[in-house]
């Protein structure tokens, strides 16, 4: 860690604290992954940790590495681009998957009468 | 022009993230990337994906802007949901009826609602045009449906028609 | 100072992600269905990406970052090909 030691105190702050929010928010997601109760309230989870908690982890590693370096770093843009495109397309082909199997077994989850039980 | 670049919005797309790649601005790598991006634009020719017009940038930055600042939000309140459960929250699917056709257009609303934590894109009907939404916190029907209605599918249809 | 701000700031960080990590890594053994299992596995490689991120601020080098971008790429498509192979039982059609 000795090589942050030239890291001024003004970039080191918010690099800390955009650092512990990301984290914090990938982690409200992962809990979110084990504590809601069905498959579809799961789904919404892990956005939680791919929209912001990425983007806190990303400008933190940008802003560390630009201000070592001195110079504008900014690999991480693509990274952050990527998983904000492509998060929203595997989470839409898992949902339709769980309600085509759903499906096939004969549950259909938005059948107004099984919806009102799910959610007693 | 259009013969050379049949995709210009997807050169330019491949040509930026080549040049991310490689961090430089020296002529080699660049004219590399520059062919790549040219030929990538013939290829995809080839696979016809379905055109559409983009219009009005300003609406364009609102809509983007509403979208970031509703993620934020949304983010704080599946975060609330997540970490103090309340006892009377209730889920479900919602149906909604779009009066959006293009296809792109169609893609570009998926992903704001799924990428937005409380909402997901489940099913969508392309000939009657309904849409089946998961809400993780379904407060009120009808005021989800004017939010996705106003907010998300009145821009796109003015940005794609 | 700041040494010591980043290197409790990064140990807390990856403490939280590696949190993470388990709970994704519970909803994958766990189950119930298929579909929560790959859920975990999206979440866990996320997660996974993101502790690589912040080893590579502990380091100090860019490595991670290849690796990073490696990770996010295959997720991805393992992810749509195992939601694929549970709609229709084949990768292929």
């Amino acid at each position: 860690m000795n090589h942050a030691a030239d890291l001024p105190l003004w970039a080191a702050i918010p690099v800390a604290l955009l650092l512990l929010l990301g984290s914090g928010l990938a982690l409200t997601g992962s809990i979110g992954l084990l504590r809601l109760k069905s498959f579809y309230e799961r789904l919404h989870a892990p956005t939680i940790g791919t929209s912001y908690g990425i983007f806190c982890v990303l400008l933190a590693s940008v802003i560390f590495f630009t201000v070592m370096q001195s110079r504008l770093v900014m690999h991480e843009v693509l990274i952050g681009i990527f998983v904000v495109v492509t998060t929203p397309v595997t989470l839409m082909l898992l949902g339709r998957a769980a309600l085509h199997r759903d499906r096939l077994e004969g549950k259909d989850p938005t059948h107004p009468v099984e919806q009102r039980e799910a959610a007693e | 022009m259009r013969r050379l670049f049949p995709h210009p919005l997807m050169s330019i797309a491949l040509f930026a993230m080549w040049m991310l790649l490689n961090e430089t601005v020296a002529p080699g790598p660049a004219l590399v990337g520059l062919v790549l991006a040219v030929a990538a634009g013939w290829v995809m020719t080839s696979l016809r994906p379905t055109r559409s017009r983009i219009r009005r940038p300003g609406v364009i930055l609102r809509l983007a802007l509403h979208v970031i600042v509703d993620i934020a939000r949304s983010n704080l309140a599946v975060a609330q949901v997540i970490l103090r459960p309340r006892k009377d929250r209730r889920q479900g699917f919602l149906r909604v009826q779009l009066a959006l056709r293009d296809e792109n257009a169609l893609a570009a609303l998926a992903c704001i609602l799924t990428a937005t934590p409380g909402t997901a894109w489940v099913e969508y009907d392309t000939e009657t045009g309904w849409l089946l939404l998961h809400v993780l916190d379904l407060i009120d029907e009808d005021s989800w449906i004017s939010i996705i209605k106003q907010r998300y599918e009145q821009p796109l249809m003015e940005i794609f028609q | 100072m700041t040494v010591a701000l980043l290197t409790w700031s990064l140990l807390a960080a990856q403490l939280m992600l590696g949190a993470a990590m388990l709970c994704a890594t519970y909803r994958v053994l766990k189950g119930p269905r298929a579909q929560d299992r790959v859920l975990g596995l999206d979440t866990l490689y996320v997660n996974g990406m993101l502790m690589l991120l912040t080893f590579g601020i502990r380091s100090g080098t860019t490595l991670y970052f290849e690796a990073a971008l490696v990770i996010a790429l295959l997720g991805f498509v393992s992810t749509a090909a195992l939601a694929k192979f549970l709609m229709r039982g084949e990768v292929i059609e």
